[in-house]
C-alpha cells in the first residue's frame, strides 16, 4: 500500500498501549523527506515509544506507521529502511570499531564483496572523523568517540531515515554543542531524514527544522523552532520550551483589558480571541525590561541576581504577583550598571509579548 | 604514612590468613607429600618407602585405559552437558516470563538438595534390568543393556553436572544488554544472525566457564563411573581409589594423581586462552 506523499515518515492515528496503560494515543505526524525533526517532551511523554515504533522495536496497537509511503505494520526491525543511534550507543563490545561499523553491511543480501565492505566502512568512519581508529576496541574509545562510532554504524547502510534516541545525553556540555553542529552538517551532507528524540529543549530548538512537542502520550504542538518558542499554543509548551513567567489573569469581555491578578489592566494582545474568564498569561523572561524611572507596567523588588556572563538573570518580587524571572542584557540598565538585590525597580513589557491561555 | 601502610598490610593479612592457612595445610602440604611419594617406591607391605625413581611414571601406560576414558568422557560429557544446558539457559534468561524466572532458575538448583549418590543410585535402578530394559521387554524388545555402558556413564554425567553448566551460561545471557540485540536487528540482522553474531559470542565466557568447571570436576569423577559404569568404564578417579585402598600402591597412585593435576592445569589454561581470544577481553572469570 503506497500513499502518494513525499513524506518519509507518517504516523496515522497511532496508539500504543501496554496492557491497559496507553503510552501514546492519537498520534498523527508527517515528516517530510530530508527534514530534521525533533520529538521533544518530558520523560514518559511517549517520544521514545514513537521512535521505537519507527524502528520496529514496538508495534502500534492502533493505526499505522508509514516509512517512505509503505505501511510498516508487522514489518520487523531488520527489514526496515531505517537505522538508529541508540541512547547509550549499544556498540558491540566484542567487535572493534571497524567491525561495529561493518556489521550492517555484512547483513546485506545478496552479500557484497569484502573489499566493498571495507571501502564503505572506511568512508563512514571518515565521515565522522574516526578514519584512524578502525582497529580500536570499543572500551578504548572515549564517550564522544563512541558516539561517533554509533553514528557511523547507523549511516553506513544509507538508511532512508536516521533515528537518534537522546544521542547527546551522555556527553558533557562542550562536546554536546560540538556534536549538535556536526549532526546538523552530517544531515545536510547525507540529505536523509533525521528523527531526534530529546528531553532537552535547547537541543531540539537548535538542531531541528521541525519540533514536535509531546506530553502525556500526545502531540501538543508541531512547528518550526521559532513557532514553538514564539507562539506556544498551550501553557505546557510555553512552560516546557524555554523559561516562562506564569501570571494568573482574567480576560474581560468585549474590548476590555486583560486584568492581571494584582489588578493591573493591560491591552489584549492581537492573538487573544478571548472568551471572557479566568486565564493564564505566559511571559518570557527576556521580554521584560527592568527600568529605574519613567513609566513601567509593574513594580517590584529585586531579590536575587545571577550573573551569567553575557546576560544577567534577576529574580524580582513583583507587587501582588510574586516571583518573576527577568533576563537582561548586561547593559540593559545604563551601560554595565546592574540592579542590586533589594532595589525597587520597574518592569516594562510589550503586552503583545504575552501569551494568554484559558486557565 | 608508613604506619598506615602497615595497618593496611595487617588488615590484609588478617583477611587472607584463614584461607591461606587452610590451603597450606590441606592442599599445598598434601600435594608436596604426593610429589614426594610419586618419586618413591611401594613398601613391600604396601604404602610408601623413600627412594628416587621415575619407575612410577614409567608405569603410567598400564593405566592408559583409565586415562583414555577420563580424557575422552570428561570433555565429551562436558560438551553433551553444554548442548543440553545452552538452550535451557537461553530459555531461562531470554524467553521465560520474568515473573516466573526466579522460580524456574531455582528448579535448576533443586536437585542439589539431594545427594548425588542417592540420585545416581536411582539411575542404577532406572537403567538396570528391572528398569527400562524390563519395560522394553514387555513390548518385545529383549536384551537391551543400558547399565554398565559408556552411554550410562555419559547420561549420569549430564544428569549430575547439568546445573553447573546451566548457571554460568544463564548468568552471562542474563547480563547481556538487550539493546545490543535491538541494535543488531536494526542493522538488518535476522534473528539467527543476531544469535550467532551477538548473543553467542557474548555468552562465550559463561560457556567456557561452564565447560571448564564441568570438565575439571569430571577429570576427578569417581562416583558415576563406579555406579553406572560398573567397573567396566574406569576413570582415573576409580584407578586412584583402587591403588590407594586396595593394592596400597601409594607411589603409583601419587604419580597418577600428579599427572592428572598437570593435565587439569593445562586444560584450564588452554580454555582461558581461548575464552579471552573469542570474547576479546581479559575479563573472563573461570570458576
Amino acid at each position: 500500500m503506497r500513499s502518494a506523499s513525499t513524506n518519509d515518515i507518517e504516523f496515522r492515528a497511532v496508539a500504543k498501549r501496554y496492557g491497559s496503560v496507553a503510552a501514546v494515543s492519537g498520534i498523527d505526524l508527517a515528516v517530510p523527506k530530508g527534514a530534521f525533526v525533533a520529538l521533544l517532551g518530558p520523560s514518559g511523554c511517549g517520544k521514545t515509544t514513537c521512535l521505537r515504533m519507527i524502528g520496529g522495536f514496538e508495534q502500534p496497537s492502533e493505526g499505522a506507521v508509514y516509512i517512505g509511503g509503505e505501511a510498516m505494520n508487522g514489518v520487523p526491525a531488520y527489514r526496515r529502511p531505517v537505522n538508529m543511534v541508540f541512547q547509550h550507543y549499544a556498540l558491540f563490545p566484542h567487535l572493534d570499531v571497524e567491525q561495529n561499523v561493518a556489521y550492517g553491511l555484512k547483513q546485506l543480501r545478496p552479500r557484497i564483496a569484502a573489499a566493498e565492505i571495507g571501502r564503505r566502512t572506511q568512508e563512514a568512519l571518515e565521515m565522522v572523523r574516526l578514519g584512524g581508529f578502525a582497529k580500536r576496541r570499543i572500551h578504548e574509545m572515549s564517550g564522544g568517540q563512541q558516539q561517533r562510532v554509533a553514528l557511523a554504524r547507523a549511516i553506513v547502510n544509507k538508511p532512508k531515515v536516521l533515528l537518534l534516541d537522546e544521542p547527546l545525553a551522555a556527553l558533557d556540555k562542550k562536546l554536546r554543542t560540538a556534536m549538535q553542529i556536526e549532526l546538523q552538517s552530517l544531515q545536510r551532507e547525507l540529505g536523509i531524514t533525521f528523527v531526534l528524540v530529546t528531553h532537552d529543549q535547547e537541543e531540539a530548538l537548535s538542531m531541528s527544522d521541525l519540533v514536535c512537542v509531546m506530553n502525556a502520550g500526545r502531540i501538543v504542538q508541531i512547528g518550526t523552532p521559532e513557532e514553538i518558542y514564539d507562539r506556544p499554543e498551550s501553557l505546557f509548551v510555553a512552560d516546557f520550551v524555554g523559561k516562562t513567567n506564569r501570571i494568573a489573569a482574567t480576560i474581560e469581555a468585549g474590548a476590555g483589558p486583560i486584568r492581571l491578578a494584582n489588578g493591573v489592566g493591560l491591552a489584549k494582545p492581537a492573538r487573544v480571541n478571548g472568551t471572557a474568564g479566568a486565564a493564564m498569561v505566559a511571559l518570557r523572561p527576556e521580554a521584560i525590561r527592568l527600568v529605574r524611572d519613567g513609566a513601567s507596567t509593574l513594580q517590584g523588588t529585586v531579590t536575587h541576581r545571577i550573573f551569567l556572563g553575557s546576560s544577567v538573570e534577576y529574580s524580582v518580587e513583583v507587587d501582588g504577583l510574586g516571583d518573576f524571572l527577568v533576563t537582561a542584557d548586561r547593559r540593559s540598565i545604563d551601560e554595565s550598571d546592574l540592579a542590586e538585590p533589594g532595589e525597587r525597580i520597574g518592569l516594562s513589557f510589550d503586552p503583545h509579548a504575552m501569551h494568554v491561555f484559558p486557565a | 604514612m608508613r604506619a598506615m601502610n602497615r595497618k593496611r598490610n595487617l588488615a590484609t593479612a588478617a583477611l587472607v590468613a584463614p584461607a591461606a592457612a587452610w590451603l597450606a595445610v590441606f592442599l599445598v602440604l598434601p600435594f608436596i607429600a604426593m610429589l614426594v611419594f610419586a618419586f618413591g617406591e611401594r613398601a613391600p607391605e604396601g604404602g610408601y618407602q623413600p627412594a628416587f625413581t621415575f619407575a612410577q611414571f614409567a608405569n603410567l601406560p598400564t593405566r592408559a585405559t583409565a586415562f583414555w576414558n577420563t580424557l575422552m568422557l570428561a570433555p565429551a560429557g562436558a560438551l553433551l552437558c553444554l548442548l543440553v544446558a545452552y538452550p535451557t539457559a537461553y530459555y531461562l534468561a531470554v524467553k521465560a516470563n520474568p515473573r516466573y524466572r526466579l522460580i524456574l532458575v531455582s528448579l535448576v538448583v533443586v536437585p542439589f538438595w539431594t545427594s548425588l549418590l542417592v540420585r545416581t543410585y536411582a539411575w542404577m535402578y532406572i537403567l538396570g534390568s528391572r528398569g527400562i530394559p524390563n519395560l522394553l521387554s514387555m513390548i518385545g524388545i529383549e536384551d537391551v543393556r543400558l547399565l554398565n555402558t559408556p552411554g550410562a556413564v555419559l547420561l549420569g554425567i549430564v544428569y549430575g553436572y547439568l546445573p553447573l553448566m546451566i548457571m554460568p551460561i544463564y548468568v552471562s545471557l542474563e547480563r547481556l544488554d538487550r539493546r545490543l540485540l535491538e541494535a543488531s536487528a536494526d542493522l538488518g540482522a535476522k534473528p539467527v544472525s543476531t544469535f550467532f553474531g551477538v548473543t553467542l559470542p557474548l555468552s562465550l565466557p559463561g560457556v567456557m566457564t561452564g565447560v571448564a568447571l564441568v570438565t575439571i570436576l569430571l577429570l576427578g569423577e569417581y562416583l558415576i563411573p563406579q555406579l553406572l559404569g560398573g567397573g567396566k568404564v574406569f576413570f582415573i578417579g576409580n584407578a586412584l581409589v583402587d591403588l590407594f585402598l586396595q593394592s596400597r600402591n601409594w607411589p603409583f597412585g601419587s604419580a597418577i594423581a600428579v599427572t592428572l593435576v598437570a593435565v587439569v592445569v593445562v586444560v584450564l589454561m588452554l580454555a582461558m586462552r581461548i575464552a579471552w581470544k573469542i570474547a576479546g577481553t581479559r575479563q573472563v572469570d573461570l570458576v
